[in-house]
């Protein structure tokens, strides 16, 4: 246990050097971030600072250049050993600085159970010689994809509901689906949380017929039926009129105090700092600055966030 | 114009259509479509080679005539020994001309569903596979009914073409008619008459079929 300091217990996320480019666009370098059960953690930032591609990357929906991803009980994920193996970088080739050293270090604590890490290990792909090592890697990539894609549950900022299907049957999609949770669990489990979040009437409605307060309620319900460890929020009230961006955050701040696990970008400031245990913000792809919401917002150490609240919450100053 | 002839070979006609015409189009389209999915998904593939094997299938169907094709399969593998009767060369023929045509509407529609149908289809925990079964698929059909149904219009009459490998369809029949009476003008028109209301009946069902697919979608 040698990374104890480095990647503290208690954590159900640990990311460590996380990094990621768009072609010469370089949108993360080298974001750590801690997770522990039943709290939360908000990404605040900038349009462009590199916050929602922090969030994609936790449940595979990006997959960085670099960096390590360790959930408690798996999977942990080093993708700077992998993007080797894959053949998309070399070792010189935007090589890890100090920040990222952690994530080149070999994973020594891993649970036995771990299901992606454990089995070929990156290294040993990256070991193998040509293209039969590359093609071990890219399963192995798929492999974890999937395996981080299953500890979390996302909610979009664009709901992404299913259009062609009722409320109940985006709820159930998963859950019966997927999980092979026996039908009538899955619904009866679908309709107490559709009533939890005041929407047991329209059960049988589609998204289009609902509003927007309500078709993102149902993007929670959904991301709930699914039972993750981790709820992942996209700027969930973003695109949403603000009348009803108020029943939206209750329903996440009810989750909170139920003890979910929630990381949230978002630019609902009033409400990362009544609901957050832990506010990171984030410019130019590095977390800035990181700490309890109460010292974020009323005494930031940093310039750069000084600036970035008195641009939102003054912005006619 | 003789009616007592067009009364006469109405039956004739139509019984050449409902057990040539609509069968032949019917089986070519279904084939076709599967055909068609399976290029439209070589053609998104990101693997060079995979697209570029659907790119090459879709050039070569659309870039040769039906007809010629046709004949290809009847008249010329017989030479390096595959010899087929007359129905299953049409059908062949005709399944592979609507999975090249039918290829493009596919892609097109799958592309025109939103990338955050994939995402959250991924985040629900699908495979691929699964997530374009049941999330893409469904709702790619509705945006490609009406572009599918005007390839099926056009097959049902293309299957005309199948009166010159022999295939007794309503258009050979219609052929043999007027052969036998001489009245070319009252016959072929009276043939085009039938098609026209083969043609005008799938409209009516391509509308309802839209209608119905409709119904969840926001006006």
């Amino acid at each position: 246990m040698s990374h104890t300091e480095d990647r503290p217990t208690g954590n159900l996320l640990t990311a460590r050097g996380i990094e990621k480019s768009f072609g010469t666009n370089h949108v993360l370098r080298g974001v750590d971030l801690d997770v522990r059960r039943g709290e939360v953690v908000a990404l605040i930032g900038a349009s462009g600072s590199g916050k929602t591609t922090v969030l994609r990357s936790l449940n595979g929906l990006e997959t960085p250049d670099a960096g390590l991803l360790e959930f408690d009980g798996g999977p942990a994920v080093d993708f700077g050993a992998r993007s080797v193996a894959l053949g998309r970088r070399t070792g010189a080739d935007g090589a890890p600085d100090e920040e990222t050293a952690a994530a080149d270090a070999p994973i020594d604590d891993a649970p036995a159970d771990d299901v992606s890490a454990d089995d070929v290990p990156a290294e040993e792909a990256a070991a193998r010689s040509g293209w039969l090592g590359r093609r071990a890697a890219r399963r192995q990539a798929k492999t974890d994809r999937a395996a981080l894609r299953d500890r979390s549950a996302m909610v979009f900022q664009h709901h992404n509901l299913f259009p062609h299907r009722t409320v109940l049957e985006n709820v159930i999609e998963g859950p019966t689906q997927v999980q092979r949770v026996p039908r009538e669990t899955a619904v009866a489990r679908a309709e107490e949380l559709l009533a939890r979040v005041g929407l047991a009437e329209k059960r049988d409605a589609y998204p289009h017929e609902l509003s927007g307060g309500q078709q993102q309620r149902v993007g929670i319900v959904r991301a709930l039926a699914l039972q993750p460890d981790l709820l992942l929020f996209d700027e969930p009230t973003s695109a949403l009129d603000p009348e009803l961006v108020g029943e939206v955050l209750t329903v996440m701040k009810e989750l909170a105090e139920e003890g979910w696990t929630m990381v949230v970008v978002t630019h609902e400031l009033q409400f990362a700092r009544q609901v957050a245990s832990q506010v990171l913000f984030l410019d130019g792809g590095v977390v800035v600055e990181r700490g309890a919401p109460a010292q974020i917002f009323t005494n930031p150490a940093e310039e750069r966030t000084r600036q970035f609240l008195n641009r939102v919450l003054h912005p006619l100053d | 114009m003789d009616w007592q002839l067009v009364a006469d070979s109405f039956w004739p006609l139509l019984q050449g259509g409902l057990t040539g015409t609509i069968p032949l189009a019917l089986a070519s389209f279904a084939i076709g479509l599967v055909l068609a999915l399976l290029v439209a998904l070589l053609r998104l593939s990101p693997n060079p080679v995979l697209s570029w094997i659907g790119r090459a299938y879709v050039s070569v169907i659309r870039g040769t005539p039906l007809l010629v094709q046709l004949f290809v399969i009847f008249y010329g593998m017989p030479e390096i020994g595959i010899r087929l009767d007359p129905w299953p060369s049409a059908i062949i023929a005709f399944s592979l001309n609507v999975g090249g045509y039918a290829a493009e509407v596919v892609r097109a529609a799958i592309l025109s569903v939103p990338k955050g149908q994939w995402e959250a289809a991924w985040t629900v925990g699908m495979s691929p596979v699964r997530s374009l079964g049941r999330i893409i698929l469904p709702q790619a059909a509705r945006v490609s009914v009406p572009p599918l149904s005007n390839t099926f219009i056009s097959l049902v009459k293309d299957t005309s073409l199948a009166s010159l490998i022999l295939v007794t369809e309503m258009f050979r029949k219609a052929q043999e008619i007027a052969a036998f009476s001489s009245e070319f003008l009252t016959i072929y028109i009276e043939a085009a008459f039938i098609y026209w209301l083969f043609c005008t009946v799938l409209s009516t069902g391509q509308n309802a079929l839209e209608k119905r697919l409709d119904r969840y979608v926001a006006h």
